[in-house]
């Protein structure tokens, strides 16, 4: 019974995000064909084999990529739209490089800082929201859309402040980390020259503490309880308004560490051209992956395929590499749906199933009716 | 007419077109038809009054009639002139300016019938509509099916109360577990074969219940006030209610009257303006509800898909839920793992004494019925032992079997000890289980009763706020026995039909 009921429920996890994966193929290509595009140049190079410097891209951009989504998706278990990660990430990425870069610590304990940093400012930057929500009851979409601008700001104007002369280039950034304190990539691609992030370890340990937490603690069960009925939570005794402080600032650590990757396996400093737009990114694959661990890897994954494998468009295909948005837009949108769809559907045929075997059971339909 | 669970709502949908049918024809003057959703439903002229009023508070009566029909008379005078006109042909008497919000619920309740009719229906549903009345609305309403039915109309009147039925009908179908057991002539029928035929056996005499009430309290609520956080009356006043060990106090009153907000503020939902909540002897007032239930209350709340249960969370994990705290329940250092064998073993336990039918614990809540998921949150509180349980409606919308099933493992606890409150819109069940009824209104607790002398009339009296004397004139056109039981006008609610398994706790 539990093996067919699980399988069921694998069967049904991965009906939506494929469905939604065809409907964007579909339409893309008649956007082509209105277009004017060759349709067929176009999908050849976006599912040709990448090669092994382009898959290392891949899975590096992926790597940040997931610790975006499964911030978003802390929020989103607790039904808090944490849009903010895109503003959280930033802060603490200048913050962690800011203090990183002084170097006061060695080696791999100027890292554990820098990390340290990270969460923390994060998570003081969601804070903001949080509070913000639990005290005047102001909408977390709202405050965090406004923080991301004041992230912006304040990030640019401290920069100024802090920023290092970087003989004659007009890039503004911090001191760099020192030698000792940047993480080595691993050799993980054969023939590729380009090395995967040794931070991408820390993603795996993330993506294991947000399943560990959620799943078998009794946090994560009032987390979950609280997001999947906030009237049944708060009679069952969930704290909620401290829930939702709670888990905004979780869900802002986890956003501190996004940039991490980045600054500590490629860029060892923060300045004015460091990645940006990865919060907005990480909500789009929460929601393709389900806010499931895996899944959210397989969508992170997803992503930065499209997203590596559509630079090359412009030349082989003479079609614009924006393209990629397209299909990533109608992705997120038809997957929306189709999990609805697909939830919908899930209650029913569970509903009728437990009807149908109690009738067998009981000999008699006695009381299915009535839900 | 049918017990709960009959099947008597699910047979309304499919008339409604809200449900189909597997099989079978509905024929409507003469024409075959298929009702596949409730706009069709409607052009063939059928209306459904639901038992809960689908009405918005802060538009007028006009406004809530045209409301999704404004293609029929606009939405000015002449809508306004079709409503007056309906009000007077069938005695309705609603002003179509009148505010919702100023009417009560009998007011209400009409201004559906006038809605349905608005839309041209010619076979008017009404599903349990006495459920939210008291004896003298039920009267009124009476009065108006009548005049309804003297129109030409055609009315379905859904209750499973006897005398109402035997009141008010021209023709009775019976039906018990959803096929027709018998169509009778109110006239050539008794209200003790009615009620045979409802339940399918003979009905058993009620019971004398030795009383278990001790003289320690376990529950004591002392002055307790709730402000209204929008402003105006209180929503509840002054309350002082002791419970004591081995005693169910009964709440009677019209819904809306201060119930939810009692449970609230005992359970720490709602923080009391003033006055003290005792758990024993120990002030609970400014505790939150995690604490208040680790104390000891169980609480079976009025809305179990709001207030109960996680729907899409399989069953083990709803045990759970309101004693994450519970130590059988956690494991690990500091026990802040949950244990998930440990609950799945306690739900196995909860499923085999409670009668909770599911195929497995793994299942969704919220693909059981009604029933099982009730009998699953009375389980799960009653297995952890409280010294309190806050019943709030615990056997609304379950089949009777269950619903005898409910009432005897709360006596059952009752007679080890645990202190009830119980609050009902059923006067049966209040009066059945209790030791003591109280009745609340408008959040004041104005009446105390014995529930084997007290009348239907004295409580409605009181639920209403109509001073005893003025409650006698209405109350004598009212169903003043109930021929069920002669002997005792309320009698103890047939808690042991052959439907229900008794199993030992």
């Amino acid at each position: 019974m539990n093996t067919r009921l699980d399988g069921r429920r694998i069967l049904m996890a991965i009906a939506a995000p494929l469905l939604a994966v065809v409907v964007a193929v579909v339409v893309t290509s008649l956007i082509l064909i209105v277009a004017k595009d060759p349709v067929g140049q176009v999908w050849s190079t976006i599912l040709s084999a990448p090669k092994p410097r382009v898959l290392s891209a891949i899975i590096n951009a992926a790597t940040v990529y997931y610790l975006s989504a499964v911030a978003v998706a802390i929020g989103f278990k607790m039904n808090l739209f944490n849009i903010g990660v895109d503003g959280q990430y930033r802060i603490a990425a200048f913050f962690a490089a800011l203090v990183a870069g002084q170097g006061w610590l060695p080696g791999p304990l100027n890292i554990l800082l820098g990390l340290i940093v990270a969460v923390v400012a994060g998570g003081l930057w969601a804070a903001i929201a949080g509070l913000l929500k639990v005290w005047r009851g102001v909408s977390e979409v709202i405050s965090t859309i406004m923080l991301n601008a004041i992230a912006t700001a304040l990030v640019a104007f401290l920069l100024r402040k802090v920023a290092i002369e970087s003989g004659g280039s007009n890039v503004v950034q911090t001191k760099p980390l020192p030698e000792s304190s940047q993480v080595p990539g691993f050799n993980l691609i054969p023939g590729s020259s380009r090395e995967v992030y040794g931070l991408i370890i820390l993603a795996i340990l993330v993506g294991i503490a947000y399943w560990f937490v959620l799943n078998k603690t009794r946090f994560g069960f009032d987390l979950r309880a609280t997001g999947a009925s906030e009237t049944a939570a708060v009679a069952s005794g969930v704290k909620v308004k401290r829930m939702v402080a709670l888990s905004m600032i979780i869900s802002g650590g986890a956003a501190g560490l996004v940039g991490m990757p980045l600054l500590f396996g490629q860029d060892y400093s923060y300045g004015s051209t460091f990645q940006p737009g990865l919060g907005f990114a990480g909500i789009a694959i929460a929601l393709l992956g389900r806010n499931h661990p895996i899944g959210i890897a397989l969508a992170a994954l997803l992503w930065s395929f499209l997203d590596q494998q559509s630079n090359a468009l412009q030349i082989q295909a003479g079609v614009s590499d924006k393209l990629v948005l397209v299909i990533q837009g109608v992705i997120v949108l038809s997957v929306v749906i189709a999990y609805e769809i697909v939830r919908r559907a899930n209650v029913r045929i569970e509903q009728r199933r437990v009807a149908a075997r109690l009738a067998a059971e009981a000999g008699s339909p006695l009381e299915g009716a009535r839900a | 007419m049918g017990e709960n669970g009959a099947g008597k709502s699910t047979l309304m949908k499919i008339l409604y077109g809200v449900q189909q049918p597997d099989e079978g024809t509905i024929t409507v003057e003469g024409r075959q038809l298929r009702l596949r959703t409730p706009s069709e439903a409607i052009a063939a002229g059928i209306g459904m009054v639901f038992q809960h009023f689908q009405l918005a508070d802060n538009f007028t009566v006009l406004e809530n009639v045209v409301l999704g029909a404004e293609g029929l008379h606009g939405i000015g005078d002449a809508a306004r002139t079709k409503i007056r006109e309906l009000s007077e042909s069938y005695g309705l008497g609603i002003d179509p300016d009148a505010l919702v919000a100023d009417l009560g619920v009998g007011a209400r309740q009409r201004i559906e019938i006038l809605k349905v009719l608005y839309r041209g229906a010619k076979i008017i549903i009404l599903d349990e509509p006495t459920a939210v009345l008291v004896p003298q609305e039920v009267t009124e309403l009476f009065d108006n099916l009548r005049g309804l039915t003297a129109e030409g109309l055609t009315v379905i009147f859904i209750s499973h109360k006897l005398d109402e039925v035997l009141q008010v009908a021209d023709a009775i179908t019976v039906i018990r577990r959803g096929t027709t057991v018998a169509e009778v002539d109110p006239k050539g029928v008794t209200a003790r074969q009615l009620a045979e035929l409802m339940v399918g056996s003979e009905l058993p005499s009620p019971k004398t219940e030795e009383s278990t009430v001790t003289d320690t309290p376990v529950l004591t609520i002392v002055d307790t006030s709730l402000d209204n956080p929008l402003g105006g009356p209180r929503l509840l006043e002054d309350i002082n209610l002791t419970i004591h060990s081995g005693e169910i106090v009964g709440i009677a009153g019209v819904e809306g009257n201060g119930q939810a907000e009692l449970v609230e503020v005992i359970m720490g939902m709602r923080e009391p303006s003033s006055g003290r909540i005792l758990l024993g002897d120990i002030d609970t007032s400014d505790w939150q509800t995690r604490e208040i239930r680790e104390a000891g209350i169980g609480y079976i709340p009025e809305d179990r898909h709001r207030h109960g249960l996680l729907l899409e969370a399989p069953l083990w994990e709803n045990v759970v839920l309101g004693h994450q705290t519970e130590t059988a329940y956690l494991t690990g250092p500091g026990g802040w793992l949950v244990n998930a064998a440990a609950a799945k073993k306690e739900t196995e336990a909860i499923v085999e004494q409670y009668d909770v039918r599911t195929p497995s614990i793994n299942v969704t809540s919220g693909s059981l019925s009604g029933g099982n998921q009730q009998k699953l949150i009375i389980g799960r509180e009653m297995r952890r032992n409280p010294r309190v349980l806050v019943a709030a409606h615990p056997t609304r919308g379950v089949d009777v079997g269950a619903q005898a099933a409910i009432w005897d493992h709360i006596r059952d606890a009752r007679r080890q000890g645990l202190g009830v409150l119980l609050i009902s819109a059923d006067l049966e069940e209040l009066v059945g289980l209790s030791d003591t009824i109280r009745v609340i209104l408008r959040g004041r607790l104005v009446g105390e009763f014995d529930p084997d002398t007290v009348t239907r009339e004295e409580l409605g009296a009181a639920m209403t706020g109509a001073g005893a004397a003025d409650s006698r004139k209405p109350g004598s056109e009212l169903p003043v026995s109930d021929p069920v039981e002669p002997a005792a006008p309320w009698g103890s609610p047939a808690p042991e039909q052959d439907t229900t398994k008794e199993e030992g706790q």
